[in-house]
């Protein structure tokens, strides 16, 4: 038997064995594998996020433009509904049979006990129609919570809209706060203000047991924290001249822009064909957003700040000053309307000044101003020359907030495009191009784009003899001031001397006898206009109308550029108009309506060319 | 000789710490797993029947008449279990048949006595009792002698109660009896069966997660190997060693037979759990799962007495009687589970110490088998809640609330003890 003895360390073996490896397999899941003590947390802790209220948007009056407003979703869970009647219940909910059929599945798939929308964005005649019923369905509920409204049907391109945010965004670092199904502002203000309008979300943390019941606070609510509501944008936008300019553009295609040239406040930003900010909400928002994008006239392209035109005439102005700041013209230099050089625009007076040349918008004037400027023998070499000539120019030209983006308060804002000498030799290759082949620039056609915005904003640096103010929105955020970039000036490379020379030939268009913008004068009140038109051909049909102005000349306060896609002569269609937002402005009524019949004429017009 | 003196001397204090250190660790957590974050800390202030509610007092009266029945184990004359232990055995047989038909239904089986207040399992009794009568049948025979009459007898006596657990449908228990080849390998079984029954496991396991076909390739060619190093093997043992390859084979291929056929659905869950706990995470792989996230979430030190939110708040099931260990790991973390392993594995050694020291076959293999017992349940209980071992509802000794488990490792226990402490008298004897 004395060998069986042995035995029992085999058998202490076995325990120790086993021992061992419960040690080990402890050691690993309870030190080294991190994962279980998360799924602890993910079992115990529900994380409440309070969304706070999001920020209001006003107009420069202090007229409450966007809000908020409760929506209400129905909500579902699962487990607790008895004995649907499904016929009944979709009646009242207007709700094909199948759609609730796939909603019920989706909810219990996603939990049977946690509630989750049935329907969302329910419209309070909707509401009124379930809430009654709802007793006789266990399980469903109402919830409320804000989305945005529009106390406003203008400006949805600068106010932009408000969304459930999309996986792509949640998958930036940026977005890290967000959860599935929250909102964020996808384009506009609503978008480039976010942070601000969105404010401080809160967060509780709550220990819940096994069956989903609160068992108080997590630590105390150490951890918590309040909301804080977002704080509000006030606008310069006068949202009664923004619905007149949009009244006014109506069926036609382009953008009006007007600024307060001493702040650089946007005072109307109308892009044509525009639609009303209160589609993009609420129920159904998704196929109404589907419908803008596919629709041929692109009403939700924001042209003000993305589509580049050539500036036409109205460039002639920039180059004037470019050219009497580099002293190769002074203003009583006078060139003659050689029609060899370039077609002149009508037959006029002899462009015996500067002024005059403006007032006619004579084009072989500007084409000799440019060629003065361009060459001018810095190099033996012709085409070297209009290569360092067009490189001064350039960056001349390019002082005016042309060319690159101006910064505004928006996103998606395009540069446009003001040609550098390299652009044309990547074209033509080096030392193939000369002045012959630029000249167009001189008269703001060819390799040229700028936007409206931009065209309004070089009005407001003439406006001001010499700077500009970025163009922006938001004067005031919560109850602070604008954003700090927002109070520079920024100067032109022209001398301030040189703007007062040209301003007399603006004048001369709209108030001078046979100005090319006539139309525009509001000599009648007493208020002088400075102003140029353009005429802008281009591939995509009849020339485009433009027409850039700010007004009083003496005391700018309002500056504007229009630009009517495929509406032949700027001082027909684009003059007025200008005015007519000036008339608005700066006397608060219209009483030329003559004007506005006119107006409505040339979209008939318009309509039918189409 | 003063019979009371030497008996003072002789029972073994070591063992009875330990026991007591254990049911003390037990009380706390069972009092952790069921204390109600409302009521008054320990009650105070509760009345009788308010404090009945709760799990930790009732175990407080579980503890203090185990300490009454340890009095009465100690102070009975040890030879009575050697006398009666056939007498008990007859009895416990009786009440095991007859419990189905007298016992309500409870949480699927028919397996607890309700005398008023207090409920009993029979089943739990049966491991003492069976215990004490394979020793004493046991000290009357030579396992190596190969008497298959004596080890026919040897397994009736075994088999019988299992036997009979299961048809009251509470296999966990009918498992424990496994434990008792441990003891039988000590006192002279061949190791084989041990060896093929642990080779049996292995395969069973491996044919549930590696394709059939793979198996059978690797058996084939670990034969083909041993004939061609082992070539005596091919010339001699030809049949033997085919007849294995086989059964082998059989088995590789019987498993989905014996999965799908014998085992009942429940049971074949908790064996496909176990292999993948996201099988069933709702069902049985729901306790599998939080079990281990209440574990794993301890860490090193634990979250603290009291602080266990798995525990508290209800994810675990079943979590002061199966799933004590749970509570242990949650709030004192790896310290505290490697501390029960520890305390265990002291209690084992020291169980198998007492036994080796006894002079009569019977207090040996007595021993031996409440070292098996325990270690058997040591090693389901734990192995369950951290993912080894399939669910098999059985408690932790010592630490698992109710009175039926404590009482009953308490009897296993202490009758050891009561022999151990007058084993000098076997001299005279």
């Amino acid at each position: 038997m004395q060998y069986l003895e042995g035995r029992k360390f085999v058998v202490l073996a076995i325990f120790l064995a086993v021992a061992l490896v419960f040690g080990t397999r402890l050691f690993y899941i309870q030190v080294l594998d991190k994962s279980y003590k998360l799924a602890a947390d993910r079992n115990t802790l529900q994380r409440i996020v309070q969304v706070p209220y999001r920020g209001l948007i006003y107009d420069r009056n202090g007229q409450l433009l966007v809000q908020n407003t409760p929506v209400y979703d129905l909500m579902v869970v699962p487990r607790e509904v008895k004995q649907l009647d499904t016929l009944r219940f979709c009646q009242l909910l207007q709700l094909p049979i199948e759609e609730l059929r796939a909603s019920l599945k989706a909810a219990r798939a996603y939990s049977r006990v946690k509630a989750s929308p049935l329907v969302q964005n329910l419209s309070t005649p909707e509401l009124a129609a379930v809430q009654d019923n709802l007793i006789d369905f266990p399980g469903f509920s109402i919830k409320a919570r804000m989305a945005r409204s529009y106390r406003t049907q203008s400006l949805a391109h600068a106010l932009g809209y408000v969304g459930a945010i999309t996986p792509a965004f949640l998958e930036k670092p940026k977005y890290a706060k967000y959860l599935p199904g929250d909102n964020i502002g996808i384009t506009g203000l609503e978008a480039f203000y976010e942070s601000t309008l969105m404010g401080r979300r809160g967060v509780q943390y709550r220990m819940v047991n096994v069956r989903g019941i609160e068992k108080g606070a997590f630590r105390g609510g150490e951890f918590d924290t309040l909301s804080v509501a977002g704080q509000d944008l006030h606008t310069s936008i006068d949202i009664e001249l923004q619905k007149y300019g949009e009244q006014l553009m109506l069926g036609k295609r382009g953008t009006v822009v007007a600024l307060d040239p001493k702040t650089g406040e946007i005072l109307a930003f109308v892009s044509a064909p525009f639609y009303d900010p209160s589609v993009l909400t609420g129920k159904g928002m998704g196929n109404r957003y589907m419908e803008l994008l596919r629709n041929p006239e692109l009403p939700l392209f924001d042209r003000p700040l993305m589509a580049t035109y050539p500036p036409g005439s109205v460039f002639k102005l920039v180059n004037a000053l470019v050219a009497l700041q580099a002293g190769v013209v002074k203003p009583e230099t006078p060139f003659d309307c050689n029609w060899r050089l370039v077609r002149c625009t009508h037959r006029h007076e002899a462009p015996r000044n500067v002024s005059i040349a403006i007032k006619n918008s004579c084009n072989p004037y500007f084409y000799q101003v440019m060629r003065a400027m361009v060459l001018r023998g810095r190099s033996p070499k012709r085409a070297e020359d209009a290569r360092l000539g067009l490189g001064v120019w350039r960056e001349q030209v390019m002082s005016f907030g042309v060319g690159n983006k101006l910064g505004v308060d928006l996103p998606q804002e395009r540069k446009g495009l003001i040609p550098s000498p390299e652009f044309y030799d990547k074209r033509y290759g080096f030392h193939r191009w000369g002045f012959k082949t630029v000249y167009s620039l001189s008269i703001g056609q060819g390799e040229i784009g700028i936007t409206g915005l931009q065209m309004a904003n070089i009005m407001a640096t003439i406006a001001n003899r010499g700077f500009y103010y970025t163009p922006h929105f938001v004067r005031r955020i919560g109850n602070g001031g604008p954003l700090p970039q927002f109070r520079e000036r920024h100067y032109t490379a022209v001398d301030s001397s040189h703007f007062r020379a040209i301003i007399p030939g603006m004048q001369a268009v709209v108030d001078g006898r046979g100005g090319t913008g006539e139309f525009a004068s509001l000599a009648m009140f007493g208020i002088s206009v400075a102003g140029k038109t353009g005429t802008v051909q281009n591939a995509h049909g009849p020339d485009h109308a433009t027409f850039a102005a700010f007004a009083p000349a003496n005391d700018p306060q309002i500056a504007i550029a229009v630009f009517i896609e495929n509406a032949g002569f700027g001082g027909n269609s684009a003059a007025p108009l200008a005015s007519l937002m000036i008339e608005k402005y700066l006397r608060g009524k219209v009483i030329r309506k003559r004007w506005e019949f006119w107006l409505q004429g040339s979209a008939d017009k318009f309509i039918r060319h189409r | 000789m003063p019979s009371q003196v030497r008996y003072n001397r002789s029972l073994d204090w070591v063992t009875v710490g330990l026991y007591a250190l254990m049911v003390l660790l037990g009380w706390v957590s069972v009092y952790a797993a069921s204390y109600s974050p409302d009521a008054p800390p320990l009650g105070a202030g509760l009345s009788f029947s308010e404090l009945m509610a709760f799990n930790w007092f009732k175990q407080v009266l579980w503890i203090g008449t185990a300490v009454v029945l340890i009095v009465v184990l100690v102070v009975v004359d040890y030879k009575a279990y050697d006398t009666f232990a056939f007498v008990l055995y007859g009895i416990m047989i009786a009440l095991l048949i007859i419990t189905p038909f007298i016992a309500r239904p409870i949480a699927g089986s028919r397996s607890w006595l309700e005398l008023g207040p207090v409920r009993l399992q029979p089943a739990e009794f049966a491991k003492f009792i069976t215990a004490l009568a394979v020793s004493r049948y046991m000290a009357g025979i030579n396992l190596r002698q190969q008497n298959w009459r004596d080890q026919l007898v040897l397994a009736g006596l075994t088999l019988l109660p299992p036997a009979l657990i299961i048809a009251a449908n509470e296999t966990g228990q009918a498992l424990v009896f496994a434990a008792f080849l441990l003891a039988y390998f000590r006192e002279g079984m061949s190791p084989l069966i041990l060896i093929i029954l642990a080779a049996a496991a292995v395969i069973l396991i491996l044919a549930l997660l590696v394709p059939k076909i793979w198996l059978f390739g690797a058996f084939t060619v670990v034969l083909a190997l041993v004939f061609v190093f082992n070539p005596k093997v091919f010339r001699h043992h030809l049949p033997l060693s085919l007849s294995v390859w086989a059964v082998v084979i059989g088995m590789v291929f019987g498993v989905d037979f014996f999965f799908n056929n014998v085992l009942q659905p429940h049971q074949r869950k908790r064996i496909e759990v176990l292999i993948n706990p996201s099988a069933d995470p709702l069902g049985v792989g729901w306790n599998v799962t939080q079990s281990k996230i209440a574990i794993g979430s301890g860490g090193l030190v634990g979250k603290g007495f009291l602080e266990g939110t798995q525990t508290k708040f209800d994810f675990v099931p079943e979590q002061s009687t199966d799933f004590i260990f749970c509570t242990v790991g949650e709030e004192w973390g790896w310290l505290g589970t490697a501390t029960v392993i520890i305390l265990f594995m002291t209690l084992l050694a020291r169980i198998v110490f007492v036994a080796e020291r006894q002079k009569s076959v019977f207090g040996r293999t007595y021993g031996y088998c409440v070292a098996s017992i325990i270690f058997f349940h040591f090693c389901i209980n734990i192995g369950m809640t951290i993912g080894l071992a399939p669910v098999v509802g059985i408690p932790l000794p010592f630490f698992s609330y109710g009175g039926s488990s404590l009482w009953s490792f308490t009897v296993l226990l202490f009758i050891l003890l009561a022999i151990d402490a007058y084993r000098k008298q076997d001299l005279v004897r």
